[in-house]
């Protein structure tokens, strides 16, 4: 996969806020003193008027996003997911969430690979936390085609939005020019019958390696990119759990109130499926580079192939 | 202001106190206390300052006002159905499953209502966000909120308060209602926020100081406020918690708790001697 092109979502999401701001003039967006991070440093530097930077102070942020909303216009709200989700996870919830205003977050440097920036940073319960607010939806994309569509999406959708962005550069996957998204429907990128993988964010491209390299074992399997973690596909999960008897789950999050934990609560209400969750394992992460980190935590098509073969074996 | 029109204000006060006593007694819960220290500005908020029309509560260029301290909604509700909102009779539905007229506020549920509340600190910023739109799009509506002198203790108003002036939101007025007690006792034994004005001058704003429960004093701050350009109005007002029922004033345990029966009668017939002095001046 070497000439692939890889493109960081946080990247993606800069340059789709400053597409879609070129046609809604009541598309604004607010950050907290991380523009140059969260790239929507981009849209700043074409709309200038149009960015509002809200300092170090992400609770007020939330909270002046969702009265801005009130007045018409659509909100973007960016910082790292940790701040985001967690910080100021009162302010979406009783003020974005509760009178389901139509705000848009856009999250940035989720999951462990922050990087060297360590544990502090590094925030694996962002899905766990926006899940559990009544009527918010909740995304994440797996690369730059998704990502820009996912974020013109959110900006059509009338409500609470949270999307999950990536600092690292991740493989290209889609093809612009025969990509259409929709909130809450899964894609089949890979059809199978032994296994389903479903996955979200930077694990899709790895499951789609681990797909590839299970069919060279002889072993069918089923990849499927979930980027809407809530509402989840359900007829899709169900689908292929029920094609293939046995379901792997892959994100860079906790496995505890993620789409792993979604899935198998689907599942073990609707159709009781054999289920194996890769995730953060209930610990923090810590500082190193990227690449090394996501091996070290198991986020990889190598895990994934190993725990399939082990799973399906 | 006319004496005419001050008399009626402070006949409408009267009713707005009467709608918290006959709110929170039905419900059997609530929050007395400070509604009754904020009735006299939520009357004159309602029948003199907001540009506001009760059979259009959505109208795009009204001015809004954001009850940060949303747990004070039973005062919010008297004044909103006096005004023409909905029906007087239903703030004895507060609290009841099934009302439009929750705990604290929901903008979804009540009309006249511009901003769910309830959790403290949040409404201030909320406000400054609706200020902040109002000037990108050009709008004159202006951006009321209110808040508890507890409430100031969650260290999101002061961000909000540096939002407010950096964004030069002279579109804003924050009212204080300063009437010294919260849950756990004084202010000032609990988490002393003084000295406020100096505070708030601090933080940029534009300060009056007032007492709460004067409609001249009030007025005079509300024209200051709008005469006051490039910077944020912050109105400081003095007020009495529980003011109008005698037993309740300045009782700390009057915060969060509803009248009996008993207590009922009595405060419904303290108010309605008032009411009757007023209409007789």
């Amino acid at each position: 996969m070497a000439d692939i092109k890889k493109i960081a979502t946080r990247d993606s999401y800069g340059n789709a806020l400053t597409e879609i701001a070129a046609e809604h003039d009541d598309l604004i967006v607010f950050d907290a003193d991380l523009a140059s991070a969260t790239k929507t440093g981009i849209f700043k530097k074409a709309y200038p008027s149009r960015h509002f930077d809200c300092g170090i102070a992400e609770c007020n942020m939330m909270a002046a996003a969702a009265g801005a909303s009130t007045m018409g216009l659509v909100p973007f709200v960016s910082t790292f997911a940790m701040f985001a989700a967690g910080r100021a996870f009162e302010q979406v919830r009783n003020s974005i969430g509760y009178p389901h205003l139509n705000v848009k977050i856009g999250a940035t440097h989720a999951g462990i690979s922050v990087g060297e920036d360590g544990a502090s940073h590094q925030c694996c319960e962002d899905f766990a936390l926006m899940r559990s607010i009544p009527g918010m939806v909740v995304m994440s994309p797996a690369d730059d085609v998704e990502a820009k569509a996912m974020v013109r999406a959110a900006y059509n959708y009338h409500g609470p939005v949270y999307m999950r962005f990536g600092r690292a550069a991740v493989p290209v996957i889609h093809d612009a020019d025969n990509y259409t998204f929709e909130i809450g429907k899964g894609e089949v990128l890979m059809d199978g019958t032994d296994v389903a993988i479903l996955a979200n964010g930077l694990m899709v491209a790895e499951a789609v390696e681990a797909g590839r390299a299970l069919k060279d074992k002889g072993i069918s399997a089923c990849v499927v990119n979930i980027g809407t973690i809530k509402p989840l596909d359900e007829a899709l999960v169900l689908d292929v759990a029920k094609k293939c008897g046995k379901v792997i789950t892959c994100e860079e999050h906790s496995i505890i109130g993620g789409l792993g934990e979604a899935v198998s609560s689907l599942l073990s209400e609707k159709m009781p499926t054999p289920v194996r969750r890769i995730g953060v394992n209930d610990e923090f992460g810590h500082s190193g580079p990227a690449a090394d980190l996501l091996k070290q935590f198991g986020l990889c098509a190598d895990h994934i192939v190993e725990v399939a073969s082990q799973f399906v074996g | 202001m006319t004496f005419e029109e001050k008399k009626q204000l402070m006949a409408t006060a009267c009713k707005v106190r009467m709608g918290v006593i006959e709110g929170t007694h039905a419900a059997k819960s609530g929050h007395p206390g400070g509604s009754l220290s904020a009735a006299d500005m939520f009357t004159y908020l309602y029948f003199k300052e907001l540009n506001i029309d009760p059979k259009n509560p959505h109208w795009d260029d009204r001015d809004r006002f954001v009850l940060s301290k949303g747990h004070t909604a039973p005062g919010l509700y008297a004044a909103l159905a006096l005004r023409g909102f909905f029906p007087y009779e239903d703030l004895k539905t507060l609290r009841h499953i099934g009302s439009y007229l929750q705990g604290h506020p929901n903008m979804n549920e009540t009309p006249g209502v511009d901003m769910s509340t309830g959790s403290l600190g949040q409404g201030v910023s909320v406000a400054s966000g609706m200020a902040l739109a109002a000037k990108y799009k050009n709008k004159d509506c202006r951006v009321y909120t209110l808040l508890g002198d507890g409430e100031i203790e969650e260290g999101e108003v002061w961000e909000s308060f540096m939002f407010a002036h950096h964004y030069k939101l002279d579109n804003l007025c924050v009212i204080i209602d300063n009437n010294n007690l919260q849950i756990d006792g004084t202010v000032e034994e609990v988490m002393s926020p003084y000295p406020i004005p100096e505070k708030l001058r601090a933080f940029g704003f534009a300060v009056k100081e007032i007492n709460g429960h004067d409609f001249d004093e009030i007025e005079a701050a509300f024209n200051e406020a709008k005469a006051t350009k490039g910077v944020p109005f912050a109105i400081v007002m003095k007020t009495t918690k529980g003011k109008g029922v005698s037993y309740m004033e300045n009782q700390v345990g009057w915060h969060g708790k509803a009248p009996n029966d008993d207590e009922y009668a009595q405060a419904m017939s303290e108010l309605k001697a008032q009411l009757a002095e007023v209409e007789a001046m």
